[in-house]
């Protein structure tokens, strides 16, 4: 099946370009953190030779809050680094459980700045689909943006990854204002032409409030 | 004189080492991390400048910006973030923010800015004052 090129690539730059915004502030944030506690740490080397005695518990937690700084860029910059190499190949055989992981770590900032928790334990087994991953990465996403959207009240979102009859399925729940109200179409065109280049399929079941995305095995051809 | 700020940013750790810092430099510091609360803050509290994340949880900090000038005009608020964007920034001056730092910031540039938004404060509220005598003067007949 071939893809609808001009909305896959116009919602795949939309997407690197929000998650490289999302990256950098990160970055940035921790940067600032690391900033201040080698600010206050010479400010202490500067009492301490002026004879002024320092509690050495306020080196130890400088110390530690950039110990804590530095593993954080460096996951940041480990699931930058993923994503920037899903665009390497057009198809290929991903774990969907290690790719929902980065998503939902992708997402965090996103998640918090919107006041809703990602609830996601990855199954412990991998689950090996044949797929196009930036399109599935991308799909994910516009799937837990719109989860996040619907939330209503209890402000969480539960991922939940299962078999498939043909491939694999991610599930999103509860979902509390389904049908939708937030005014959007949905699915919107990205979607849609994602779901196709995909072999992808949605389903709403408002009993559950779920939302389910099917995904199939066999990808995009260009 | 001790100028008296509130600082509001989501990371407690950027928070509390920013402060101790502040704090042994003379300056009156208190913090919070949220938008609700930095609110009900300035409407208990009076303060020289107010630092400001543009990236905050439940309320995005040009709207808790707007909110800050509709209840305290005379507030100086000074925007500090990692969100750097050209537009965010003219965005945030035209809503009433004195200035714009981005993050990682240097603490010296930071403690002037608070400075000249404090001194800007001073003449607000003399301004302010001297228009009330006038005002009162008026209608008393005096």
């Amino acid at each position: 099946m071939k893809g609808n090129w001009e909305v896959l690539g116009g919602a795949g730059l939309q997407f690197f370009g929000k998650m490289s915004a999302s990256i950098s502030h990160e970055i940035k944030n921790a940067l600032a953190v690391i900033n201040e506690s080698a600010g206050l740490l010479e400010d202490l080397s500067l009492r301490a030779e002026k004879g002024i005695p320092v509690d050495p518990e306020r080196l130890k937690k400088q110390s530690g809050s950039i110990v804590k700084q530095v593993r954080r860029v460096d996951d940041i910059i480990q699931n930058m680094n993923k994503f920037a190499h899903s665009i390497d190949d057009p198809v290929k055989t991903i774990d969907l459980v290690q790719t929902v992981t980065l998503v939902v770590g992708l997402s965090s900032r996103f998640a918090a700045m919107r006041g809703v928790v990602l609830a996601y334990q990855p199954p412990p087994k991998p689950m090996m689909i044949q797929t196009n991953p930036f399109f599935l990465e991308n799909l994910l996403w516009l799937c837990l943006d719109f989860a996040m959207s619907t939330a209503g009240t209890a402000k969480t979102v539960n991922l939940l990854i299962d078999s498939a009859e043909r491939g694999a399925r991610v599930r999103f729940t509860p979902l509390d204002r389904i049908p939708d109200t937030t005014g959007r179409e949905f699915p919107e065109e990205p979607m849609k032409a994602l779901l196709a280049a995909l072999q992808g399929n949605l389903n709403i079941d408002e009993g559950n409030h779920e939302l389910s995305l099917s995904i199939g095995a066999a990808p995009v051809e260009r | 004189m001790t100028e008296k700020v509130l600082l509001v940013d989501d990371e407690v750790d950027f928070l509390d080492t920013l402060s101790e810092r502040m704090k042994d430099r003379g300056i009156n510091v208190s913090t919070t991390t949220s938008a609700e609360e930095a609110l009900k803050k300035v409407d208990a509290e009076s303060y020289d400048a107010i630092v400001l994340d543009l990236m905050m949880p439940e309320m995005d900090g040009l709207e808790l910006l707007k909110a800050i000038k509709k209840k305290r005009p005379e507030l100086q608020v000074i925007l500090l973030t990692g969100y750097a964007s050209v537009g965010k920034g003219i965005e945030a001056m035209k809503f009433g923010a004195v200035d714009f730092l981005e993050k990682p910031a240097d603490l010296k540039v930071l403690t002037e800015k608070i400075k000249e938004a404090q001194a800007h404060k001073m003449l607000i509220v003399e301004k302010q004052v001297e228009e009330k005598m006038k005002n009162i003067i008026r209608v008393k007949g005096w």
